[in-house]
């Protein structure tokens, strides 16, 4: 069975970490993830809330700058897509709203992707 | 048990808040300071025992508001009560909790901080010395260091600040529309003034970390105005800029240029989120000097290697710049695009005109001196040169001139 974990806390306080305390941080995460080896697919950590952008899927898609506010509708999937700038994303939502229009897309830069960790 | 650097990150992350939301309540900026700080001096000694609260900006404000009310309480029995007004916002203490300290008091709160610090009745040095203690929450001592001055001389610039906010009489309703347009500018360029203190000091341990410092209250600002293309390419501008830190410089601590850093030292993480949001401002089709710059470091960004840098537009994006906000200084950095497009005579004939008004600038006679070697006029050259050594702020950029020199020695025959 696959599960996704999604990680949830407070980003002024994250993006105010020093340099040092943001290391300490990651290198007990890699010891955890290097462990779990085995069982660990790709993860990613996200930038923050201030470099997304919001793709309302109405028949006529409308980009809203800033993350996804709304309360009424829940996270039910997301995508990994490596291209060249936003504009490109932007229309791989584009691309995707057309095959499943309804609710919003919210594209948000990667800041640190770690590939799948599983031997194949 | 709750981590020491989480619990100092969650201080520092809440501070701009419940300051804001102090001085709310009390109309001034010392008893709000103070407020704070006993409730951080509270919450290092609860919070590690007791875990973080859920909301620590809220936490911080109740703790604060009621220690300075304690306060207020045991002074107002030894002298006269306070006037009226100092408390009169104190009547929505009565309001339901969750009201009081919603998301929208917070950016007014914040907002309000903001403008107050970077009053238009305080000259630049005060806004950024009273942002960084105020905002930032840096002791005096760690903004003396930063600004190279005295102890002594920090606390009587920040007094001062203080004294002229109080004389000013600055309301403390949340700000209306179109004042926070004119003075949401002012914030910008003191920030971005901070930044530069930073940038110019390099890999400097005190003086350096005031490009983080900058670039976190940008982000603070842009989280208030989040469909500003222009606060976007603030905080791109100074993220793509401050991306290349750890390869701006030599082990000597000598000043290496642009195109000879070793790219892959650039901190990627930072090079994202810059690009990020440049693309994001980009699409609103609104550019401003800002926008514009930040454009210009994002297409050096993007390039892998120097010799694909898209000189065309970086050119075309200077020239934009140039029609925005004219200055011989953007002419100046124009010129090294123009060079690389149509070589050194047209980036010279570009630049001659301007040089009364830069004639006592170094990077002039420096891209003067570089543009004639390559037409190989090496006594103009040489001449040039030797105006830009005249003329440099630190011996690393002589060094970088003196290369230039040697290089001109080195092929004598050359010289006409």
């Amino acid at each position: 069975m696959l599960y996704a974990i999604l990680c949830y806390n407070d980003e002024d306080v994250v993006w105010s970490w020093t340099k040092e305390e943001d290391d300490a941080v990651m290198g007990r995460l890699a010891v955890v993830q290097e462990r779990l080896a085995p069982i660990m697919g790709p993860s990613a950590r996200l930038l923050p809330t201030t470099a997304a952008t919001t793709l309302r899927k109405s028949p006529e898609p409308i980009v809203i700058d800033g993350p996804y506010a709304e309360t009424k509708e829940q996270l039910l999937g997301f995508y990994v897509i490596d291209v060249e700038n936003l504009d490109a994303a932007l229309d791989v939502a584009r691309q995707l709203t057309a095959a499943n229009p309804g609710g919003a897309y919210e594209i948000r830069p990667i800041a640190l992707y770690h590939p799948d960790k599983r031997v194949p | 048990m709750t981590d020491m650097g989480w619990i100092n990150g969650a201080i520092t992350g809440a501070r701009p808040a419940a300051v804001g939301a102090l001085l709310r309540y009390f109309r001034d900026l010392d008893t709000a300071e103070e407020a704070f700080q006993e409730a951080a001096l509270r919450a290092l000694k609860s919070w590690p025992a007791n875990g973080p609260p859920r909301d620590p900006a809220a936490w911080l404000i109740l703790v604060g508001r009621n220690a300075a009310l304690d306060g207020l309480r045991v002074r107002a029995k030894q002298t006269p009560l306070p006037p009226d007004e100092v408390l009169s916002d104190l009547d929505d203490a009565e309001l339901p909790l969750a009201e009081r300290l919603d998301g929208s008091h917070y950016r007014d709160d914040v907002l309000r901080l903001l403008f107050i610090c970077c009053h238009p009745d305080l000259p630049a040095t005060q806004q950024i010395a009273l942002a960084l203690r105020i905002v930032s929450g840096l002791s005096v001592a760690q903004i003396a260091r930063a600004f190279l001055v005295g102890e002594a001389a920090m606390e009587q610039r920040i007094t001062r600040a203080k004294a002229r906010i109080a004389k000013a009489n600055v309301p403390f309703e949340a700000p209306g529309a179109v004042e926070r347009a004119e003075r949401v500018g002012a914030v910008a360029s003191m920030i971005y003034l901070l930044f530069n203190e930073g940038y110019s000091a390099g890999a400097d341990a005190v003086r350096g970390p005031l490009c983080d410092e900058a670039i976190r209250l940008a982000r603070l600002l842009l989280r208030l105005f989040h469909t500003e293309p222009e606060i976007m390419g603030l905080t791109a501008l100074m993220l793509l800029q401050h991306a290349r830190l750890a390869a701006r410089f030599d082990a000597a601590g000598e000043a290496i240029l642009l195109e000879d850093q070793d790219r892959s030292l650039w901190n990627g993480r930072l090079v994202s989120e810059g690009l990020a949001l440049i693309d994001k401002a980009i699409r609103h089709n609104l550019p401003g000097p800002y926008q514009l710059q930040a454009a210009i470091a994002a297409t050096h960004s993007r390039a892998a290697r120097p010799e694909e840098t898209d000189w065309a537009a970086i050119d075309a994006l200077y020239a934009a710049l140039e029609r925005m906000q004219p200055s011989p200084l953007v002419t100046l950095n124009r010129a090294v695009a123009t060079a690389k497009l149509h070589g050194p005579e047209a980036a010279l004939s570009m630049i001659s005109p301007l040089e009364d008004r830069l004639s006592g600038y170094y990077y002039y006679f420096g891209a003067r001196g570089a543009f004639l070697a390559q037409l190989g006029r090496c006594a103009e050259a040489r001449a040039a040169f030797d105006r830009a050594i005249a003329l440099a702020d630190t011996p690393a950029q002589a060094a970088h001139i003196r290369r230039h020199l040697d290089g001109l020695i080195r092929t004598p025959e050359n010289d006409r």
